[in-house]
């Protein structure tokens, strides 16, 4: 019994190795020295470890810049997704009305819908915007911040959804009772209860923005100073002469912070919720 | 009231470019239609009918579901594996793999693309030189992605190894919640290990792993960024492509926007199929709406 417990110990340590692999070897190449890199040094380890690669992406490559980018989207994203979300939230859960069962479904759906399809009539819905409100087209960070709203907000509803359930309806009345008006409910009470669910969702909605490849992609042609992170760490990419050491740099930069978000939510991962934020 | 916001966004960052796509496929909508220099020109299902007869899109369309047949099964496999493996792991042996899968899970897929491919490096990778190591000389300065499959292969594996901690999670989870006096039972009554897997924990466990497999089915139907990144931009000669990098080089690179947008309708459908599927499987299992 111990010695089959000790074989699946040692397959679930070197399973654990292999998984952690890529990762170790982003940080370490992130961390070796130029020269050893471009020599082609593989030892699983370096003896002097040098930021030189983060210094030269930081400044070189502008991604300082990127980052900020990047972090900017994120944060209007997740505050304009989680509010349009939990006040639809309230209303799908606390009011009884024609359609609900309807208007719930289709979210569901909107959360199904292949949103890389979308690319092209986006693309030309945000020229269209940018001609009237040149900061919401394309080119400019508006665009990715309008279109990830709106990717972020069928999970975000889904999720606050069962949050706000989850408040019991006597609350409502004794709020009522003591005075509070329907607007003053939901601000003063229910959303500090549900609080956790909007933590929760925050995260989320903020790690498919950070992540999306596609759209930065699509809407940012010519514009080097909105790029965003993802893309800034495409053009690093070069026939023949990559520079690995800060590629690895940016990707650890861009890594670390959906690192940290993910064990903050990891409780949650488990569920069907969890699957909506890969890509 | 409340919904008025999120139905506005909604509306028109999804419902309307969805109409607008659909729409697009049916006009002949290329570069100079953009600029202006012609007048847009309704064409009906002339767009559909070059794909259909497109020998391309029929290789594109092999390619996108045999890559995600692939991926599925290799997700589903490494991450139920695992998720038995969790359950009989010393609890810090276990803590330490599912950390690790977490990092996998959340690296976004840029960065997870690019370490995989400076990993699989043709000179400064060290998977080819540890090959090269252990003796196998033909791989020291083997390009995986040169060779359609082998680049097929290589992004799969990515895939696989970012998409398994999902599965495994999931499974997981599902395992423990399995009452021990079911098994227990099952064992009195003289079933054998692989008789209490097969009839007693995999029926039990069958909405779970539903799940995951059409979330899994969904996901890899619609890969990118993996494609994009590591083949660059859909191989050599465009061999690695799959329908959403075949609709966007179309669109963005060739400028056929119709053609494009026929190719994204197509994906909808297909993905509103699976997920069909899938809402069946969430009712069957008491969701309530």
């Amino acid at each position: 019994m111990t010695l089959r417990r000790l074989r699946n110990d040692i397959a679930g340590l070197l399973v654990a190795l292999v998984v952690a692999l890529p990762l170790y070897w982003m940080l370490l190449s992130a961390l070796r020295p130029r020269a050893e890199l471009e020599a082609g040094d593989t030892t699983p380890y370096t003896l002097t470890p040098s930021l030189d690669s983060f210094r030269r992406v930081l400044t070189v490559d502008g991604f300082g810049q990127y980052l900020l980018n990047s972090a900017l989207v994120a944060v209007v994203v997740v505050t304009a997704s989680t509010l349009c979300a939990f006040l639809a939230a309230v209303a799908l859960t606390r009011y009884r009305f024609r359609l609900r069962t309807t208007l719930l479904v289709m979210v569901l759906v909107a959360q199904m819908v292949p949103v890389e399809a979308l690319t092209i009539p986006l693309f030309f819905l945000m020229r269209a915007v940018g001609q009237g409100v040149p900061e919401l087209g394309l080119n400019h960070l508006g665009s990715l911040m309008l279109v990830h709203t709106a990717f972020a907000l069928p999970l975000a509803i889904w999720m606050l959804r069962s949050f706000v359930s989850a408040v019991p309806r006597e609350l409502e009345e004794a709020a009522w009772l003591d005075g509070a008006g329907s607007l003053a409910f939901v601000t003063r009470v229910l959303f500090p209860l549900v609080a956790p669910g909007v933590v929760a969702c925050s995260i989320f909605s903020f790690i498919m923005t950070w992540n999306d490849f596609l759209f930065a992609r699509t809407f940012i042609i010519s514009a080097q100073e909105n790029q965003t992170l993802p893309i800034a760490l495409l053009s690093l990419f070069k026939p023949d002469q990559n520079d690995w050491g800060g590629i690895m740099a940016g990707s650890v930069l861009m890594t670390i912070p959906v690192l940290v978000f993910f064990l903050f939510v990891q409780h949650r991962l488990a569920s069907g919720l969890g699957g909506a934020v890969k890509g | 009231m409340y919904l008025v916001p999120a139905a506005v966004v909604l509306g028109g960052m999804l419902v309307y470019p969805l109409y607008q796509l659909v729409l697009v496929s049916f006009f002949d909508y290329r570069q100079p239609q953009v600029t202006g220099a012609e007048p847009l020109r309704f064409v009906g299902w002339q767009n559909y009918r070059e794909l259909l007869a497109d020998a391309q899109f029929w290789e594109v369309l092999l390619n996108t579901v045999g890559f995600a047949a692939a991926c599925v099964a290799g997700t589903l496999a490494v991450g139920g594996a695992l998720a038995v493996l969790a359950t009989r792991l010393t609890p810090w042996v276990r803590t330490l793999l599912f950390l690790a899968a977490l990092g996998a899970w959340a690296t976004p897929a840029v960065t997870g693309s690019a370490v995989w491919l400076l990993l699989f490096d043709p000179t400064l990778g060290p998977v080819n030189q540890a090959l090269a190591g252990l003796g196998l000389t033909e791989f020291a300065g083997h390009s995986w992605t040169y060779d359609k499959w082998s680049a097929f292969g290589l992004v799969g594996a990515q895939v696989v190894w970012c998409s398994f901690p999902f599965v495994m999670v999931t499974l997981y989870a599902g395992i423990r919640a399995i009452p021990g006096e079911v098994v227990e039972a099952a064992r009195l009554d003289g079933a054998s290990t692989s008789r209490i897997a097969w009839s007693v924990m995999l029926p039990i466990l069958r909405p779970a792993v539903t799940i995951v497999t059409i979330q899994s089915i969904i996901w890899d139907f619609k890969i990118f960024t993996q494609i994009y990144v590591m083949t660059g931009g859909g191989g050599i000669a465009g061999q690695n492509l799959v329908l959403n990098v075949y609709a966007y080089q179309k669109a963005f690179a060739s400028g056929q926007y119709g053609l494009g947008s026929a190719i994204g309708v197509i994906t909808t459908l297909l993905l509103l199929l699976i997920t069909l599927v899938y809402l069946r499987a969430l009712r069957r299992q008491g969701e309530v709406l």
